[in-house]
């Protein structure tokens, strides 16, 4: 990083910065990977200006919960290709889970993680595991992970069944200031359901997922967050279950967080059976297959209507801190298979912000919300100070959208190596432009 | 009027008009299972493969006889002898199926969806001989054929389904088959083997006792437990279960003095059903078995014996 | 209705007598003589001959219906999608001889198979086969023992024959291919 970063003027965009609560017509002026000034009609010299008129330009996004897959499984994705995905969709900033193989839970495999990052296109944040080999039985070296730059702990995928090692968990990582974010899930409840316990399931003989299995687990986590008096971030919410622990937690003061994934947000079991989900498709990007499509097929799995609707309504009141992708990619044999037999799992790097617009557009957000919840929160969840907002000084880390833009999800276009969308043929608008990293143009539609 | 369709997967999409059009073929090919030459040169040159991924030997036997006496060659592969043993993916046993170009691939698999999955890959024809605890189309609809023997199938009609609901693909392609016709079905399981969410469906009641499920009923299906599940810890016992959910001869008494009796077999007799009912004249457990013949010699007949553009 | 009317009711009517005279005529003394009507206007026409004969002798004689949708050799190509009917031979074939009865003999593949299907319920003594029409234009060296009339027909032609019990009334006509839609209503 030793050559010098052009200084860069955006002129005419439309700022939407929650932290600052600023959204109006600004100029900004980017110098050695910072923000140096905003202002309106800025006069300075500029090594490249930028007209940015009729776009959104907003703090980088910040995903809380991205799978790269390296070390272990790059044939499904690598960090420089999943960072390259990010970038297209507008992430400036993603913290990648610890299941890789061999699993982030020693400081060699995050140095190795940061070390590949360096190549990448966005800055990419290792997260690692809570227990060895994410076993659930002995604590990670904590102190020694986050020397190496691990920036929040996760056994992502599992759970962490004992109670009393979890307490010890969440204990410990707040001694660095580092959360954990929690996938809860009681095991023996989820058994080996396939998708929601509901109509679906019941109509279709697929084994069941019950929201009980996510609900019991979050009560738990919840309840040793507050009684330790630290912090701690759930994963994925899906149901209203889920977020009336939340809600109730916040109400009393717990130092609760929580995500919700773009495909929670818009997808209900009925997805099982049509993949559509009611959307009217592009005819020629149509799955051929719209019913057990596995690309309907996530954990926790896609919830009822009403539980997708009271997830947005949570969005909107900030019950829900954050949207996270829970990017998951998969290899395309990997999920052209039977139904039970396919892994878990979409992903969502490159159509994640064009989804949060369309909650902008549809009503749920405001701008401004948007902004929090893809950016300002997810930058404090992690404890990122020089990011998550556009004030001066901080990191010039930005995404610029046109919202006006219409495109169609077309997999085969994607940066990401894997194809495993459930949004393939969907209609949307709102696209990222162009994204900035530290100063520097990294993307350009 | 007529049947149209590539592939039956399941009951659940079917029209009554296809359900009736089917149980009529079927009604027809009874007729040659009474003749001293039982064949006839309908499917002769086709080829249907029987691709069998879970034992089963009344079902893969019943789509065999059916082939055969319709002129077609009859292949039969079992998990055990392909090379899905070896780790090969489905549609990678399929597409190696689709180079010796069968003209009917009836397919018997643990998962939900897998016939979908085959259907949706090949240009074949396919029936779901059974997808998990999703459907088995061919058995609802020789399950019709044998009520509509002794019954008036329509409104007014009312069927009794009684056993392991949650894991059985019967239950389902019968509830999907008798609600289209109007037919009212009675549902009764023990709590941890009823699926949350099937008194939503049109027609469809469900009965928290056995006795309540056949009060006045027309007919009574009985579905055959699994030991395994046993081990699941969804019923305590064998014993237990025969105690509340089994049919004898005193429950039997609570439906129509008419009703008729159906199992899909294979029957633990003395669990879900007693002998002395099972071997009743009420009980038409073995014109099932014939009926499927007959049945699956309409299916196999109307997906092979029409031109496909 | 266009096309041109070879006969109607009261003309087919004397036509049937004159088959049964021939039936009758040609079978004296025969013990087990039977009448199949191919499906489905040649059933209708097996019940009248069934009905006349027994008038003119006092015979009764058994009648079968014959489905031959399962011995058809055009299966694969068929366009329509085939619809089964019931076949009842409500007797034995053993030493019998039977009369096959159908509306229009053309190409006489309908023939062929119903002979086949016959064949596969026992072994007749003989088959004789009457027809209301020949047509002409076969595609199979096969004859009618008994012909109700004659009509040179060639393959652009369409010959229809209507009976009451189907159609609601009796008639044969000859038209144009191209001036009749193709429907299910009228053998040929």
């Amino acid at each position: 990083m030793s050559e010098t970063i052009p200084s860069l003027l955006l002129k005419n965009g439309r700022l939407i910065d929650a932290a600052q609560a600023l959204d109006g017509k600004f100029d900004i002026f980017l110098v050695d990977g910072k923000v140096s000034k905003i202002g309106i009609g800025l006069e300075v010299a500029a090594d490249r200006t930028l007209d940015l008129e009729g776009l959104w330009v907003l703090p980088g996004a910040i995903d809380l919960h991205v799978h790269l897959r390296e070390p272990g499984y790059e044939y499904k994705e690598t960090i420089l290709s999943g960072a390259q995905a990010a970038v297209a969709g507008g992430f400036t900033s993603i913290a990648c889970m610890a299941n890789t193989m061999p699993i982030n839970d020693n400081a060699a495999v995050t140095r190795f993680i940061l070390e590949q990052a360096r190549a990448a296109p966005a800055k990419v944040l290792p997260i690692a595991a809570i227990t060895r080999a994410m076993q659930g039985e002995v604590l990670v070296e904590m102190g020694d992970l986050v020397a190496a730059g691990a920036v929040a702990f996760s056994d992502d995928g599992k759970t962490v069944p004992d109670s009393k090692l979890l307490r010890h968990a969440l204990e410990y990582a707040s001694l660095f200031g580092k959360p954990l974010l929690c996938h809860c899930q009681d095991n023996a409840l989820f058994a080996d359901g396939v998708i929601h316990e509901g109509m679906i399931a019941a109509q279709h003989g697929l084994a069941g997922i019950p929201a009980l299995a996510e609900e019991i687990d979050i009560a738990r986590t919840i309840m040793l967050a507050e009684y330790l008096k630290v912090p701690v971030h759930i994963c994925h919410l899906s149901t209203r279950g889920g977020i009336a622990l939340v809600r109730q937690g916040k109400a009393r003061g717990v130092r609760v967080t929580a995500e919700a994934t773009p495909h929670h947000l818009f997808l209900s079991e009925e997805a099982v059976v049509d993949l559509a989900c009611g959307e009217t498709l592009d005819e020629d990007l149509k799955p051929a297959m719209l019913c057990y499509n596995t690309n309907s097929k996530m954990s926790p799995p896609l919830r009822t209507a009403a539980d997708v609707a009271a997830l947005r309504q949570a969005l909107a009141d900030g019950t829900i801190d954050a949207i996270a992708t829970d990017h998951a990619p998969h290899e395309a044999t990997e999920k052209a298979v039977e139904y039970d037999l396919a892994p878990f799992g979409v992903v969502g790097l490159e159509t994640a912000l064009a989804l949060a617009l369309r909650l902008v557009r549809e009503g749920v957000l405001t701008p401004l919300q948007l902004v929090a919840r893809m950016s300002q929160t997810p930058a404090a969840i992690l404890g990122l100070n020089d990011r998550g907002s556009l004030a001066t000084g901080m990191a010039a880390d930005l995404t610029i959208v046109d919202p006006e833009c219409e495109w169609v999800v077309d997999p085969e276009k994607f940066y990401s190596k894997a194809r495993n969308t459930p949004f393939t043929g969907w209609r949307l608008q709102g696209r990222v432009v162009r994204t900035i990293v530290d100063g520097r143009v990294v993307f350009s539609l | 009027m007529g049947f149209r369709r590539k592939d039956l997967l399941g009951t659940r999409d079917l029209s009554a008009d296809e359900i009736r059009t089917l149980l009529e073929s079927a009604e027809s090919f009874k007729e040659i299972a009474e003749r001293p030459l039982k064949k006839v040169p309908a499917l002769r040159g086709k080829t249907v493969v029987n691709l069998f991924f879970e034992p089963s030997t009344r079902t893969r036997t019943s789509f065999e006889i059916a082939a055969k006496r319709l002129s077609a060659d009859a292949v039969n592969i079992s998990a055990s002898t392909s090379s899905v043993v070896k780790g090969e993916s489905l549609l990678d046993t399929v597409d190696n199926l689709q180079a010796m170009a069968p003209d009917i691939i009836v397919v018997r698999h643990k998962s939900v969806g897998a016939a979908h999955l085959i259907a949706g890959h090949i240009g074949a024809s396919v029936v779901n001989a059974g997808d998990g605890a999703n459907e088995h189309p061919t058995q609802a609809l020789l399950d019709l054929l044998t009520i509509s023997a002794h019954k008036k199938l329509g409104p007014g009609l009312r069927v009794a389904i009684i056993g392991d609901i949650a894991h059985s693909r019967v239950a389902r392609s019968n509830i999907w088959a008798l609600t289209t016709l109007g037919i009212t079905v009675r549902v009764c399981a023990p709590p941890t083997m009823l699926p949350r969410g099937l008194e939503n469906i049109k027609g469809v009641e469900v009965c928290r006792r056995p006795e309540e499920a056949l009060d006045g009923v027309d007919v009574v299906m009985m579905l055959r437990i699994q030991l395994e599940r046993q081990d699941r810890l969804l019923f305590p016992s064998l014993r237990d279960y025969a105690a509340i959910f089994g049919l004898n001869r005193r429950r039997l008494a609570l439906a129509r003095p008419d009703a008729i009796v159906m199992h899909p077999g294979p029957m633990n007799r003395g669990v879900e059903i007693t002998s002395d009912v099972a071997d009743s004249e009420q009980a038409v457990i073995l014109s099932q078995v014939s009926n499927g013949v007959a049945l699956r010699m309409a299916v196999l007949f109307l997906l092979g014996g029409q031109g496909h553009e | 209705m266009t096309g041109n009317i070879i006969c109607e009711s009261s003309e087919m009517g004397r036509i049937l007598e004159r088959i049964a005279a021939a039936v009758l005529r040609r079978n004296q003394g025969r013990q087990k003589l039977a009448l199949v009507g191919i499906l489905t206007r040649g059933v209708c026409l097996a019940q009248r001959l069934q009905r006349i004969i027994r008038e003119q002798s006092g015979l009764e004689l058994p009648l079968g219906s014959l489905d031959i949708t399962l011995y058809r050799d055009d299966l694969a190509q068929a366009t329509h999608h085939p619809v089964l009917r019931k076949t009842e031979i409500p007797f034995s074939l053993d030493g019998a001889t039977v009369v096959l009865i159908d509306d229009v003999l053309y190409t006489g593949r309908t023939v062929r198979a119903a002979m086949d299907g016959l064949i596969d319920f026992g072994r007749p003594q003989s088959i004789q086969l009457a027809v209301l029409v020949d047509r002409g234009c076969r595609e199979l060296p096969i004859a009618a023992d008994y012909i109700g009339v004659e009509v040179p027909a060639s393959t652009r032609d369409r010959v229809m024959v209507r009976v009451a019990e189907c159609d609601g009334f009796d008639s044969v006509t000859v038209m144009p291919r191209s001036a009749s839609p193709v429907s299910s209503s009228g053998g040929e």
